[in-house]
């Protein structure tokens, strides 16, 4: 079984984003980037059905400058078993979509794991469009995963429940917490995966009608309104709820 | 000029978030056309869409599309929106809008942006959205220039209000394609959860300050007489105390209610990330030098265990008063 694994390198989530060139790009300086949350979940799983399929193989592929190696080695070591990586800066969903579904028509897959979203640009929206780019199915915020053969029955999160979805294989789905447990690298793994293939490619041309024109950061919120409980608990509740219900108008 | 909305739906009702992109659709100063596809046997409830702002009201009841299939709906919507010429094309960035969007973004070589949870403007002919990035920490502005352009609206941007009347429900034939049925929705398991996370008006969470899953009782209870839905810290989910479904936050849920009320919650980033764009928050916690305070319009500094009892009960009394 031919399983990619598409990985995104997102800032680390305690990171406070600045921006330069006039607000529309990501300042890098001392940005520490990690493999996008998700992602990690999409790996775990993906090495669990390689290893339970004899023969199959895990390609991770990343849409990346040559920063990214870092990160790709990380995948490689938690048990992926090749990487490529994209040269290009990841311009927006529909570019990274694109570029991706232009190599793994070349390399063929039966199985693409995605991140049911990255933690930069939080879109949820890269692997339904590699799907829609090949033409295969996509089940979005999967939480649990079986494949036989060539038909996987999933568990996705919907509002107030879980839908189950059957599809049949090829296809992409986009991962979530549940699926399976992240891998922690071991030494063995970090040693094995210097040796790991790691191809380079140039993109493919791709134009989008989608353009970012600019960041801003959120305006600071003003101080709240907090009221101690200690020595009279009652009275800190009355003036929270005449705050809510006369400044908020929430109750 | 017309936009055209999709309405979410489940069961034969029209879903929250249906009336959502609708009210959302009116930004733009166009002929709004809302399109519902499966089984809604209750027209009235169509012809209702009218009064939150829809001109016309489409319905596709074929078989086969009664029960969901992303590929499907996208090949159907992205058909209607070439025979119809609606450039502009919403839907809800719920479960349901929000996994057709980008299909049919593709199928229309369309702008798309998912999960905008601002209003749109038309600037000098540009079509001009936003949305906040980075989990919450920054805001980002796009432009879509698509001959088509695609959209998907966080659920609970912006409140349906009735500004029309009733208008015809026209039912439209389509044809289906095969190919795009290779992955449908089998069956639904519900949680025990009476209102869902991520449409909910009011939510209250509990965290790892309420030292234990029997003591979750208080925010249920809290929840209960707010009408509100029930959430969770990451910690209070890794630890078991609470499933899943109820994480708000990063590997969880992205929530954006008219409050949220964080009891016990430190407000790690993770779960800022999830919850920073609620409209109000308010914080109980002992502790005062908590980050959640930094986010919080509100709170109480104090122990839950005293404070949540003493507030279920003072709301009670509140809401009996004001009933």
């Amino acid at each position: 079984m031919k399983i990619i694994v598409c990985v995104s390198c997102v800032p680390d989530t305690t990171t406070k984003p600045t921006f330069i060139e006039n607000n529309t790009k990501l300042n890098e300086q001392g940005v520490q980037f990690i493999v996008n949350p998700y992602d990690e979940y999409s790996l775990a799983r993906a090495v669990a059905l390689r290893d339970a399929t004899p023969g199959s193989k895990i390609t991770v592929i990343t849409v990346g400058e040559a920063n990214t190696e870092q990160n790709i080695r990380k995948a490689l070591a938690v048990g992926a078993d090749e990487a490529i990586r994209i040269n290009a800066k990841p311009i927006n969903a529909q570019y990274v979509a694109k570029q991706i579904a232009h190599v793994v028509k070349e390399i063929g897959f039966d199985i693409i794991f995605t991140g049911k979203e990255s933690t930069d640009y939080n879109g949820g929206i890269t692997g339904n469009l590699i799907a829609a780019e090949l033409d295969i199915p996509y089940t979005h915020s999967v939480t649990s995963l079986e494949v036989s053969g060539t038909e996987a029955k999933m568990e996705r999160e919907i509002e107030g429940g879980k839908e189950v979805v059957r599809a049949s294989l090829p296809m992409v789905l986009g991962s979530q917490k549940g699926i399976a447990e992240p891998i922690i690298p071991n030494m063995m793994g970090i040693a094995k995966a210097r040796t790991k293939p790691l191809t380079v490619r140039e993109p493919i041309p791709v134009e989008t009608p989608t353009q970012l024109i600019i960041h801003e950061l959120p305006k600071p919120k003003g101080a709240g309104k907090f009221f101690k409980a200690d020595g009279n608990v009652q009275e800190a509740v009355n003036q929270l709820i005449e705050a809510l219900s006369k400044e908020a108008k929430t109750i | 000029m017309s936009v055209l909305v999709y309405l979410d739906s489940a069961n034969g009702a029209l879903k929250k978030t249906a009336y959502e992109a609708v009210a959302y659709a009116t930004h733009f100063g166009q002929e709004v056309i809302a399109l519902a596809i499966g089984n809604i046997e209750d027209k009235q409830i169509l012809s209702n869409v009218g009064k939150y702002g829809a001109q016309k009201v489409y319905h596709i009841s074929e078989e086969k599309l009664k029960t969901f299939a992303n590929a499907a709906y996208a090949s159907v919507i992205a058909q209607v929106a070439k025979d119809l010429g609606t450039k502009i094309i919403v839907f809800s960035a719920s479960s349901i809008g929000g996994v057709i969007a980008p299909r049919v973004a593709a199928k229309l070589n369309a702008g798309l942006l998912s999960d905008t949870n601002v209003l749109p403007k038309i600037e000098n002919g540009q079509l001009i959205v936003g949305k906040t990035v980075f989990s919450g920490k920054a805001n980002a502005t796009f432009s879509l220039t698509g001959e088509f352009n695609v959209i998907s609206v966080r659920p609970n941007t912006v409140k349906p209000s009735e500004v029309g009347s009733p208008v015809n429900v026209e039912s439209i034939n389509v044809s289906t394609q095969e190919s795009d049925f290779r992955a449908i929705a089998e069956a639904i398991l519900k949680t025990s959860d009476k209102i869902s996370l991520t449409e909910a008006d009011i939510i209250v969470s509990g965290g790892r300050g309420l030292k234990g899953p029997e003591n979750f009782y208080l925010i249920e209870e809290l929840a209960e007489v707010l009408g509100a839905a029930v959430g969770a810290s990451r910690a209070a989910v890794d630890a078991g105390w609470r499933p899943h479904s109820q994480q708000v936050g990063q590997t969880g849920k992205t929530v954006s209610p008219t409050m949220y009320i964080a009891v016990g919650i430190s407000g790690a980033i993770q779960h800022l990330a999830g919850m920073g764009t609620s409209k109000v928050i308010v914080a109980i916690n002992k502790d005062p030098e908590a980050p959640i305070f930094k986010v919080a319009d509100y709170g109480i500094i104090g122990d839950a265990f005293e404070v949540v009892p003493a507030l279920t009960n003072a709301l009670k009394a509140y809401k009996q008063k004001i009933s």
